[in-house]
């Protein structure tokens, strides 16, 4: 760090800074086996889970460094020391702050800095064992990296008066500096805080000797700090916290004075120095600064009188009530406290003349607000989305008197229909995008999904919607899009239309979907843009804003396809003669231990929680960031945080009321590859209506890009041999889906009018859907198919995808042809024997599904397939026996441009 | 030599090179050529062990060094990215580490030497590459067993200290701990750089570069910058920066965040841009150049280089930017 200004610095995960304006450091001190009896319990009966939470609950109380000792008789320290730090460094909650290693055996602390990648501190050395270990320990401390607690301690003994403190710090100083090289602002001294009040005369100058050292060290030591541990003083008080609490703070605030700048103090047993009753402060304080000789027999005399009074409980803090009305809405809508809403409602109601009109003002004032601070990054998304779950809960409320009224009138911004197309069942986007605008005061008039062409448009037509959303997630619903968009401009509309979904761009809106449709067409690509779009296409001014977003797109058109075209394709003939070759000589295909179909039912939905990759639930609510380190983010980590704990609280009632079921099926076939790009899968045990022996075909596409000499164009084909190797080998496919019960769930929510739970249980039936796939993957490779018995990943290494083998999924970059999951539905029975349904869209059904292959060749990698050829179009046809406009409209997103 | 570098940074913006892998892909090796004769009964596959080239394939390995400073590079990296014995397991190569990198000190030497011989007014460098190892000693590979540590700090401080000492030995100018995205990996190395320095009784540059992984801002390992920094400052080091993972674009609030809080000279080797859709680098020399003259303008670095994805041309361009710099001024005292 700078060198003009000589700060002690640490660093956990985050780092700290120990400047003269940081007010003092606590150090948290009950991960101390010496210290903490229930520590002590914990780590002796290996209960590290909850010692991990003594240290979350010193950090989230404060501290901003924890000490951890493991000094005791019964415990292996080194061990116990390296164990509980390994543990500390997964948990970023715990490990954003520094560590203070404590332990009087050298070993010990070596442990621990050998674990620690921040800049810990070292708790402590002394001349205690001589000059020379004393110097070799430093260098060490320097080396790992570290900042180092020196005691008031050398050959001789503990320092207990002000002349031994001060000789033996400058002493410690002097070779620490000018011996080691020692940094001298990583250098701590700790000039023993001893009990004052024991009765002993020679113990009544222990805290004012402390101070005065503290203070000649402050002045005559360069950029040295000072600590301790502040409890020792009090110690002659055990049992009557009253008086301790109160000699801690005053003990603290005259150090504090005198330049101690951190300690080790539980904050449980400290008062705030100002709150001291002035009676006990005036007799802590003659004990503490040595002020009366008879000082001591004083304050136990006092301390008898002030024996046990308990603190009161924090109660909930529910100051806001009492302010203004319109002040009591806008907090519960800003904060989502849907505790007081109807009954704050009920009294706006009555200070109206119209119910619509605490609408209009009341709780439109508190929403622009919201609006606002969403606007300005302030707020997000899953608080807005609680925002309008007490908005719902007001009008609903509301909505009984303005019927009684019999007053149509209302004064929505405008309306806005919004549908997930055709064949496609995804609505989480759809659903907050509706959400948000409702918020914004527009009127939504939501279709649901799978909702074909011409009721979207005739709808449309009889509720005179102003703007028309669509969203989509699978491949063909992009298709379906530009269908309706045609289908608009034929029925000569002029209703602006929104394009949304994961897999819409701006590119695919641009190119495909923009040129068919006349009278604007935007994509939007995250719900808080909706309401600035919507708001610019219903403008006065909205033809400016249609004309300027015609020609963004229109120059990006020209830019893409101009960029289209410089790609270099070669024939499909070309490209299987550059297929992957895989050594089939030499490789042994491993036999699954199990062929044929199995179904798994009721599985235990607990199993799955650690499969789940949380990075995308986080990225279907708009915030955006790798997990964990999304819960850290400086922006939207408090909100990601707030949204996992709901998420959590809410899987825990998935888990134990199990209201989601799970099931999945999947068979392991013989296969081989033939004519290049199909693969025949042998049917070798009964099951359904299938023959036995009867044969099934998985088309593969291959890539067509131009490669570089020695890169191979791919398909799926290559990973499985080839009949002409005369191997047999194996294929295996599967759907699981974790949604059974998620569409019933959300829409209860949604009648109570809670979207934020309904879109909740949606998104994470999707995640235990994709954790179950990826369970049963590893189920599989260990087990059914054995091939990597002794495999052993971790979650993250399962989302990177470490494993051997692959699962790819049709609809997905490796092979887009939904078509396939026709196949794999007649493979393995699924619908009868799970009750997942394929759309006309073949989309699954429940959407908290996956479907895919399973293939185990240790060189099988994932990869995408690209643009295909118009000659690659119509093989497939053929193999497929479709007509070639049939198969274009499947394969049309990944059609080369002509 | 030391003094040199110093004296050169005080006096302007020090160029590194660009990718090696990159650049080696480009004469796409075979297996066969990797073995080469002296290999070629090696028990397990050998393609794609780049640092073994040194030895198989040393005129292809001093070519890319010498189009490097032909392009306007300072430095260059010796081709020992994976030279530990812990990253040389998978090839069961451990055996051959100090030679790994002591060969691969040596020719980077030869080439810089010819450089400077032809050009004396321009000193050339040779960084020791010292990569992160493919293990992490602070994250546990199995999520079941947080506890879990895959490596230990003591076996990556021997690995490493073999390494430092056969970069030291083979003629390295510095040396250069990099894409560190766990801090505890890059203090093993640091601690072993610190145990050869007192055991040769010498003293040798050394540069530091993390790697911020995305847009968390933060390294592999959970860390701020600031924490990084902190974390990596307790010896005298040349430089501190960043490398790899980002393109020059997302790294730059990171490196502004760097140089604003420290007072060693400071570097960055970024990506080509982000991946595309292909995992291939395509930003072009004039776009790198482009954003790297942003961090010029706003005195930024004393040593600027590329990571994935450059090549030659980056690095002229890069070095073209750097010649109209000022060097980014550091508050401290010339160690002599």
């Amino acid at each position: 760090m700078s060198k003009d200004h000589k700060y002690l610095t640490l660093s956990g995960l985050e780092p700290l800074v120990v400047t003269p304006t940081t007010n003092f450091i606590n150090v948290g001190e009950r991960t101390n086996v010496t210290g903490s009896r229930k520590f002590l319990r914990l780590v002796r009966e290996e209960k590290f889970d909850e010692a991990l939470e003594v240290a979350r609950h010193q950090v989230e109380g404060g501290a901003q460094i924890i000490d951890v000792n493991m000094d005791e008789g019964m415990i292996d320290g080194v061990e116990a020391m390296t164990t509980f730090l390994n543990l500390v460094a997964s948990e970023p909650d715990i490990a954003r702050v520094p560590i203070m290693i404590d332990s009087s055996k050298w070993e010990i602390i070596e442990a621990g800095l050998k674990v620690v990648q921040g800049k810990c501190v070292v708790n402590s050395i002394s001349l205690k064992e001589g000059e020379e270990e004393f110097i070799r320990q430093a260098k060490l401390v320097k080396r790992y990296g570290a900042a180092v607690i020196v005691m008031a301690f050398d050959e001789e003994g503990q320092a207990d008066t002000y002349e031994r403190r001060i000789e033996i710090c400058e002493r410690s100083y002097k070779i620490l500096t000018e011996v080691v090289g020692f940094p001298p602002e990583d250098i701590i001294f700790d000039p023993n805080i001893f009990p004052v009040a024991t009765g002993m005369e020679e113990h009544r100058k222990n805290a004012v000797d402390f101070f005065r050292a503290t203070q000649w060290i402050r002045e005559n030591l360069p950029y040295a700090n000072i600590s301790g541990g502040v409890s020792n003083v009090s110690f002659s008080f055990r049992g009557n916290n009253t008086v301790r609490e109160a000699m801690h703070a005053a003990f603290l605030y005259h150090a504090i004075q005198h330049g101690m700048n951190m300690g080790i103090v539980n904050p449980a047993m400290l008062e705030v120095y100002d709150e001291i009753p002035k009676d006990l402060l005036e007799h802590v304080e003659d004990v503490l600064l040595n002020r009366r000789d008879d000082a001591t027999e004083r304050l136990l005399a006092f301390a008898e009188t002030v024996k046990g009074n308990k603190k009161e409980g924090a109660s909930k803090n529910l100051e806001w009530r009492d302010n203004k009305l319109q002040e009591r809405i806008t907090h519960a809508l800003v904060k989502g406290i849907d505790e007081f809403i109807e009954e704050d409602v009920e009294q706006a109601r009555k200070a109206v003349e119209r119910p619509i009109q605490v609408i209009e003002n009341h709780l439109m004032n508190g929403m622009n607000v919201v609006g606002d601070l969403f606007g300005s990054g302030k707020m997000f998304l899953p608080q807005v989305v609680k925002s309008a779950r007490v908005m719902k809960r007001a009008v609903a409320y509301l909505n009984p008197f303005i019927e009684a009224e019999k007053d149509e009138r209302s004064s929505s911004l405008g309306k806005v229909l919004l549908a997930t197309v055709k064949g496609d069942v995804h609505d989480i986007g759809k659903n907050i995008v509706g959400v948000v605008l409702g918020c914004n005061n527009y009127e939504i008039i939501d279709l649901g999904v799978m909702v074909p062409p011409e009721k979207i448009i005739q709808m449309a037509i009889q509720e005179q919607v102003d703007i028309i959303g669509l969203s989509g997630l699978i491949t063909p619903s992009l298709d379906e899009m530009v269908f309706l968009a045609k289908e608009m401009q034929k029925n000569g509309l002029n209703i602006p239309l929104l394009i949304g979904g994961a897999t819409t761009s701006r590119a695919h809106t641009a190119v495909k979907i923009a040129p068919e449709y006349a009278k604007g067409v935007v994509h939007v690509n995250d719900a808080s843009r909706a309401v600035t779009v919507v708001g610019n296409l219903l403008q006065e001014e909205k033809e400016d804003y249609k004309k300027q977003i015609r020609d963004e797109y229109e120059k990006f058109r020209e830019q893409f396809l101009s960029r289209g075209r410089q790609k270099e394709y070669t024939s499909l003939k070309q490209a299987r003669k550059n297929k992957l070759q895989l050594d089939w000589q030499t490789y042994q295909p491993f036999k699954p231990n199990q062929l044929g179909t199995h179904v798994l039912e009721d599985l235990d939905l607990k199993k799955l929680g650690d499969y789940i990759d949380w990075t995308p639930f986080f990225r279907s609510w708009d915030l955006h960031g790798k997990f964990p380190a999304i819960l850290e983010d400086d922006i939207v980590g408090e909100q990601a945080s707030a949204l996992f704990n709901d998420a959590q609280e809410m899987l825990k009632r998935i888990f134990e009321e199990k209201l989601l079921e799970a099931k999945a099926i999947f068979g392991l076939f013989e296969a081989n590859s033939i004519n290049d790009d199909d693969i025949a899968v042998k049917i070798s045990s009964p099951m359904g209506e299938m023959p036995k022996g009867q044969r099934r075909l998985f088309l593969t596409l291959r890539q067509q890009l131009k490669k570089r000499d020695g890169v191979p164009n791919i398909a799926l084909a290559d990973y499985i041999a080839p009949k002409t190797s005369q191997k047999t080998d194996y294929i295996g496919c599967f759907c699981v889906t974790a949604g059974l019960g998620a569409d019933k769930l959300a829409k209860e929510f949604e009648e109570q009018h809670d979207d934020y739970s309904s879109i909740m249980v949606k998104a994470l039936a999707d995640r235990l859907a994709e954790a179950f796939a990826e369970y049963l993957h590893e189920q599989v490779r260990r087990e059914h198919w054995g091939y990597a018995s002794k495999e052993s990943l971790s979650n993250e290494e399962l989302i990177k995808e470490s494993y051997k083998g692959i699962r790819p999924a049709p609809g997905y970059p490796a092979c887009p042809d939904h078509m396939e999951k026709q196949t794999i539905w007649e493979l393995l029975n699924v619908e009868e024997k799970i009750g997942v349904k394929l759309t006309e869209s073949l989309a699954m059904w429940p959407a908290a599904s996956v479907s895919g292959y399973y293939f185990a060749h240790p060189e099988a990698k994932y990869f995408g397939l690209g643009k295909i050829t118009e000659d690659q179009l119509s093989d497939y046809a053929a193999r497929r026996n479709l007509s070639i406009e049939e198969a274009r409209k499947w394969l049309n997103p990944n059609l080369a441009p002509r | 030599m030391k003094n040199n570098i110093y004296k050169e940074l005080q006096n302007r913006i020090l160029v590194l090179d660009g990718a090696m892998g990159t650049m080696l892909q480009c004469y796409q090796f075979t297996e066969e050529d990797f073995r080469g004769t002296r290999f070629k009964d090696w028990p397990v596959p050998l393609q794609g062990n780049n640092d073994l080239l040194s030895l198989t394939q040393p005129e292809a390995i001093k070519e890319v060094h010498a189009k490097y400073f032909q392009a306007g590079a300072d430095i260059v990296e010796t081709n020992t990215f994976s030279g530990t014995t812990i990253a040389m397991a998978d090839y069961e190569m451990e055996e051959l580490v100090y030679e790994l990198n002591y060969e691969s000190a040596r020719l980077a030497k030869e080439v810089a030497n010819d450089f400077t011989q032809r050009e004396p007014s321009k000193s050339r460098f040779v960084a020791g590459s010292i990569g992160p190892t493919n293990k992490t000693a602070s994250m546990s590979p199995d999520v079941n067993n947080p506890g879990f540590r895959a490596v230990t700090f003591d076996e990556l401080r021997l690995a490493y200290k073999q390494q430092a000492e056969a970069l030291i030995d083979g003629g390295c100018d510095l040396l250069l701990v990099e894409t560190i995205f766990d801090t505890l990996n890059a203090k093993a190395a640091l601690f072993a750089i610190e145990e050869v320095k007192e055991e040769k009784g010498i003293d040798v540059p050394v540069m530091v570069s993390g790697t911020i992984t995305d847009a968390s801002g933060r390294t592999l390992s959970g860390q701020t910058v600031e924490a990084f920094l902190i974390s990596m400052s307790h010896i005298p080091l040349l430089s501190v920066g960043f490398n790899c993972a980002l393109g020059a674009d997302q790294l730059k609030p990171y490196l502004q965040r760097l140089s604003q809080k420290t007072d060693f000279f400071t570097s960055a080797h970024p990506n080509a841009g982000l991946p595309n859709a292909f995992g291939e680098y395509d930003q072009t020399p004039e776009e790198m150049q482009e954003l790297i003259e942003s961090y010029l303008e706003d005195d930024l670095v004393n040593i600027i280089g590329g990571c994935c994805g450059t090549t030659p041309d980056h690095i002229q361009s890069i070095a073209e930017a750097a010649s109209k710099y000022k060097p980014r001024a550091v508050h401290r005292e010339v160690e002599v």
